[in-house]
């Protein structure tokens, strides 16, 4: 049995203001993995992408990734952060957080140069990356030119200009209109297909469904509430409404309406 | 219908000379004027010019030994002719004339006028009086009796503000010539300190997500007030936005630190380039080191 990339011992977290926003987690992730992290907004999903991306160190419990602990101390060490850098990236939620660059070629170069590697190596990864995602035209565009969608793909860009093994993804669809939404997810299925480890926070269970092949629950009250894979996980109807990830409202038709569960997310036809 | 006036609406309300607008109006139309003016300056950086054809690295450098001249130069001739310089180098860039002699001048009264106008007096500059504006009686105050402009005032005051726009001139021709983040990174490249670039380019790029966010409140206030709102009430409400402001630029300094450190940050900013010099930029050099010896000439021979 293969050594997880990531392990997670009865993590809490509790913010300096004194909120708490995990509890007990105990979480597991295998190297090649596809793994979405299922809750409702302000479950904790983002905190504990923060925590397993090493920008937030658990207040309860320990977290080890690659065999050494998550601690303020080990990252100390410039080779041990150095190393864990190179292999793990975080997308994050609001793409303005992460495109701090002035324009997006240096937003793409940023990792890359920021990992020591050679210009002439970072030029060519920045280029590979622009033309993965079709955004070369965009090269010389400041941030703040971009549609959200190309927001985006410039931020995924900037992931792929570092190729980590371990890709982070706070709900990264969120916001899309559903062409974007599409070719976000084709992106990922091709990471899991390159046999890149995925950890994807979200509350769309469709894209849950169509991505990961295990789904780790938050409840709202910051504590694991199931973990499994899509298919046993996403037919618990009770366990989705008491974790708020499934709402029930009127569904109004000519002459008469009813009230069921219901899912909104991904669009998905067939 | 009932109630309803017939023909145009009245103004709610009418100032002395022109009707009044309202601060949300005048904040969101500054708002959109300085999103316009950036965007403005930026086409003009992008434009088919001499100037920006030049390699960033070497219009920074010949532009600092410009700003140089005009610093050191003794003759009110030097100052003209380079001031002349910079119109022939705005119209190779073209950039309309009118447009960059506004840009200039427009600082000028503001920055200079306040040291400039009192150096023109006796009082300030002895020397030959040209006009005498005022006789104060003998020994009311410690000051000369007469109040004269002279002189050595006005040449001392041309000189400051023909120092002044000349400078300016240049600084903005390079500003606008040039796109913001090659600026910055030709001023890495040059080993200006590189975190100091780094935090003028965040800052730069963050001004534009507040200014949207700040034109969604005003807009989300407008579309909740009918009528004029009471002066107080306006102060108020914009106080707690600023506050409301604050705290979310604090939200997204933190979150945006966090998405640097999680690719590599670790305090030492690292920035690359893809400047390749070309003809152009060996000609200019020669054409400014060719400018800075005639001065040099100039000085010499006018002592």
């Amino acid at each position: 049995m293969t050594e997880p990339l990531f392990l997670l011992r009865g993590v809490g977290y509790r913010y300096p203001d004194g909120r708490q926003a995990l509890v007990g987690i105990d979480l597991a992730v295998e190297p090649g993995e596809a793994l979405a992290l299922l809750g409702a907004n302000g479950s904790g999903k983002s905190t504990l992408l923060k925590v397993l991306d090493a920008l937030y160190f658990p207040t309860e419990g320990e977290a080890w990734a690659f065999g050494a602990p998550l601690t303020e101390r080990q990252f100390r060490d410039e080779a041990f952060a150095y190393a864990f850098r190179r292999r793990v990236g975080l997308l994050f939620q609001d793409a303005d957080v992460q495109l701090f660059s002035p324009t997006v070629w240096d937003e793409v170069a940023f990792a890359p140069l920021q990992l020591g590697l050679p210009k002439g190596e970072v030029q060519e990864r920045v280029q590979q990356a622009l033309d993965a995602l079709g955004i070369a035209a965009l090269r010389d565009r400041a941030p703040y030119t971009l549609s959200e969608g190309e927001k985006k793909k410039v931020a995924l860009a900037s992931l792929l200009s570092l190729d980590p093994e371990v890709w982070l993804l706070d709900e990264p669809t969120a916001g899309l209109d559903p062409r974007s939404q599409g070719w976000t997810i084709d992106f990922l299925l091709s990471l899991v297909e390159r046999g890149k480890t995925l950890v994807l926070a979200t509350h769309e269970l469709e894209l849950a469904e169509v991505v990961a092949r295990r789904v780790y629950v938050l409840g709202e009250d910051h504590r694991p509430a199931a973990s499994g894979p899509p298919d046993e996980v996403l037919a618990d109807e009770a366990l989705l409404l008491q974790t708020n990830l499934l709402h029930q409202h009127r569904h109004p038709h000519v002459g008469w309406e009813h009230r069921h569960p219901h899912r909104h997310g991904v669009a998905h036809f067939h | 219908m009932p109630g309803q006036t017939s023909g145009r609406p009245r103004p709610l309300r009418r100032g002395l000379f022109r009707p009044r607008r309202d601060f949300v109006a005048s904040t969101l139309a500054d708002l959109t004027e300085a999103v316009q003016r950036s965007v403005f300056a930026e086409e003009f950086a992008r434009r088919n010019g001499w100037l920006q054809a030049l390699d960033p690295r070497v219009k920074v450098l010949t532009f600092l030994g410009f700003l140089l001249l005009c610093a050191l130069t003794h003759r009110l001739e030097v100052l003209a002719a380079l001031y002349a310089l910079t119109l022939v180098l705005a119209a190779l860039a073209r950039i309309p004339l009118g447009f960059f002699v506004q840009r200039v001048w427009v600082f000028i009264p503001l920055f200079t006028g306040l040291v400039a106008v009192p150096a023109i007096f006796n009082w300030v500059t002895p020397g030959e009086p040209l006009v005498t504006l005022l006789h104060v009686p003998s020994g009311w105050t410690f000051l000369p009796s007469d109040l004269s402009i002279t002189a050595q005032g006005l040449r001392g005051a041309a000189f400051l503000v023909a120092r002044v726009a000349t400078s300016v001139s240049f600084a903005v021709l390079l500003v606008l010539t040039t796109p913001w983040a090659r600026l910055l990174k030709a001023l890495a490249v040059l080993r200006f300190p590189t975190v100091g670039i780094l935090i003028l380019g965040m800052t730069y790029r963050y001004l534009f997500v507040f200014l949207r966010v700040v034109g969604d409140l005003f807009l989300a206030r407008k579309s909740r007030t009918v009528g004029p709102t009471p002066p107080g009430e306006q102060r108020r409400w914009v106080a707690d936005r600023l506050g409301y402001l604050a705290g979310r630029s604090y939200h997204l300094g933190h979150e945006a630190y966090l998405a640097m450190v999680s690719r590599g940050w670790s305090g030492q900013a690292r920035l690359a380039d893809d400047f390749r010099l070309g003809w152009r930029d060996g000609a200019w050099a020669a054409f400014a080191l060719g400018v800075a010896a005639l001065v040099a000439l100039w000085e010499v021979g006018g002592r």
